[in-house]
């Protein structure tokens, strides 16, 4: 035990490791933010409704058909995708050719939806969801504890968000991703379906936030308005890193979790508007975000 | 922007405004009689939303602008106004009117932020500062957290008319919003709003054109907060109650939703949107919470199906300005 600044070391690392927890969800999510805009030019203000909706897909895959959290990890996000590309095939479809602000009107009517949906059948008031028995425990590093389930979220987020960047900046899929963002015509009359690919870039932006909701489902509790409460954070997050680039987000997403936890640390009454605040000093200083072009 | 087919907002009309004259005054005549009719008080929030909705619309319809964090100034002005009747002891036209400058010095601040970005990104950060400072309603002592400020009388009016009758808070309040409305009609149709609807169709052509298009973007913005503040301090004053309702992001939504449903970037729309909105609160609150989910379903149906709005709607099918 040793003091840095004053502070304990176990209070710093602790509020670090929330930091950086929070981190883990803002770059998931400002990920799959980034994503859906690249290729859909719409501002999914759903994103975080559907984050609620994959913490609840594990609670009621564990309730009804006992599949739990390992399980729930793989088809909570499917099962949500799936729902998203429902959406995009219905709705946001017809919207292409209109000012992109009409996206943004229809996923937060979508958003209103969704939690009050949930909200009558659920109530306000969050519900519980175990932790798998695998992660439960943790280790002593010396300088603070470390319980193994918070290592492992920020291990996975980092490896899925890495896993992203490759995929859409290194491999051949990506190449059409970015291709078709950049002039979907001609993508079209190299024979590539790119509706087809929206359509699926969607769901994967949709499901991205729903893996992040049923990692978040151990450590908060699964409520609906979970997602309403991150959403507009991530949006802050989005304008301080810019939607450009891939790696962008998720170093923004990260970073801006650490800032917040050691917020918590050093001006506690400051934690829930710091980000807030950066965004304001970013766009004095760089309208377009940390990692925006132009 | 290039490709945009369908840009929010009126189209380019010629100027006949003969229809919006006849508009006036029939909303005028409804407005003066409906109180014998139906209950002051929820004329009164109606109007104050109503009033609201065309602040909002100030910027989406006519510069297109969405703002997201429009309860900004609309909760913090129902602060000031509520602060400076029950603490400082102001009369209401004075608290209403200190209430409004101070939302259009938010709207400063809040404007020099959110106007270096455009389209998205500007829905985005204005959601992001109003959220900011719901933080700092919930944590500053003056607005009582949870509680808000409760129990303000409404005092009297320049110091002789006592508002405590709600006829004459009534008629208070319509005068009030029929000034507003004209202030806000008089903008649209000025050459400055002339500039700002260039600026929503093309601005880097407004701006080879010499315009200086940042100063109009926020000088739009400062009299959209101010005006919005204005409905705000006007509601303090009429539900005696300032509370963290009025500037949670939810409020930012309604006033979207309010203009959506009226028609966006026309004059009457919020007006009608308002009215539309608060009778379905007021009904269907045995409803509780599917309220929300009912707010979303017409979100989604007027996105989709009708992105006119009832006065969009009507003024197309009668080829006349409205």
């Amino acid at each position: 035990m040793f003091e840095i600044f004053g502070i304990p070391s176990q209070a710093l690392f602790g509020q670090l490791l929330i930091g950086l927890i929070n981190g883990s969800f803002y770059a998931l999510l400002s990920l799959g933010l980034a994503v859906i805009f690249g290729m859909l030019n719409i501002i999914n203000f759903a994103h975080g409704a559907q984050y609620m909706m994959g913490a609840f897909a594990a609670y009621l895959l564990l309730q009804y058909t006992g599949i739990g959290y390992w399980g729930a990890l793989i088809v909570a996000p499917i099962i949500v995708g799936i729902t998203g590309v429902i959406i995009e095939r219905t709705m946001l479809k017809q919207l292409y050719k209109l000012d992109h602000l009409y996206g943004l009107l229809l996923t937060f009517g979508l958003a209103l939806v969704i939690e009050g949906v949930f909200r009558n059948y659920f109530g306000a008031s969050g519900l519980p969801y175990q932790m798998p028995s695998s992660l439960a425990g943790g280790h002593n590093l010396g300088f603070m504890f470390l319980p193994n389930y918070r290592g492992w979220v920020v291990g996975a987020s980092l490896a899925v968000c890495l896993a992203t960047w490759f995929v859409i900046e290194k491999t051949r899929l990506g190449a059409y991703l970015r291709a078709a963002t950049e002039n979907p015509t001609l993508v079209r009359s190299f024979g590539i379906n790119v509706p087809r690919m929206i359509t699926l870039t969607y769901g994967f932006g949709v499901a991205l936030a729903a893996f992040a909701g049923v990692m978040a489902a151990p450590i908060y509790n699964v409520s609906p308005q979970m997602g309403s409460d991150i959403i507009i954070v991530v949006f802050a997050v989005v304008v301080i890193g810019g939607m450009g680039s891939i790696m962008g987000a998720i170093i923004t997403g990260f970073g801006l979790g650490v800032a917040e936890g050691l917020t918590k640390v050093f001006f506690p009454e400051a934690s829930s508007t710091v980000i807030f605040v950066i965004m304001a000093i970013v766009l004095l200083i760089r309208p377009a975000g940390l990692f925006g072009r132009g | 922007m290039a490709n945009a087919t369908e840009t929010i907002g009126a189209p380019a009309s010629p100027a006949n405004s003969r229809s919006e004259m006849i508009a006036l005054a029939v909303m005028t005549a409804v407005l003066v009689v409906a109180p014998a009719v139906v209950y002051p008080l929820f004329l009164m929030k109606a109007l104050c939303f109503a009033l609201f909705a065309c602040a909002f619309n100030l910027l989406i319809g006519y510069v297109g602008l969405l703002s997201f964090g429009h309860a900004l100034f609309f909760g913090w002005a129902s602060y000031f106004s509520a602060h400076l009747l029950k603490e400082v002891g102001l009369t209401p036209e004075l608290a209403i009117i200190v209430a409004t400058l101070g939302a259009g010095g938010l709207g400063i601040l809040a404007g020099l932020l959110a106007i270096r970005r455009q389209g998205i990104y500007f829905a985005m950060i204005t959601l992001a500062l109003a959220q900011m400072m719901f933080f700092f309603a919930l944590q500053a002592p003056f607005t009582h957290g949870e509680d808000g400020i409760q129990g303000v009388q409404r005092g009297k009016l320049l110091g002789l008319i006592p508002l405590g009758d709600e006829i004459t808070m009534y008629f208070f309040v319509l005068a009030v919003f029929l000034g507003a409305f004209l202030l806000i009609y008089r903008i649209i149709y000025s050459p400055f709003g002339e500039v700002l609807k260039a600026i929503r169709e093309n601005e880097p052509r407004a701006i080879s054109l010499g315009y200086k298009t940042e100063r109009y973007k926020l000088l739009a913005f400062v009299l959209s907060a101010s005006l919005a503040g204005l409905a705000g301090a006007l509601k303090a004053v009429v539900f005696q109650l300032a509370s963290l309702t009025d500037v949670h992001w939810t409020m930012s939504g309604e006033v979207v939703l309010m203009t959506l449903v009226g028609g966006l970037g026309t004059v009457f729309g919020p007006v009608v949107g308002a009215f539309v909105i608060v009778a379905m609160q007021s009904y269907l609150a045995g409803f509780g919470q599917w309220v929300t989910v009912i707010q979303g379903v017409i979100f989604v149906a007027c996105v989709l199906l009708f992105r006119r709005g009832i006065i969009g709607e009507i003024a197309n099918y009668l080829r006349i300005r409205l």
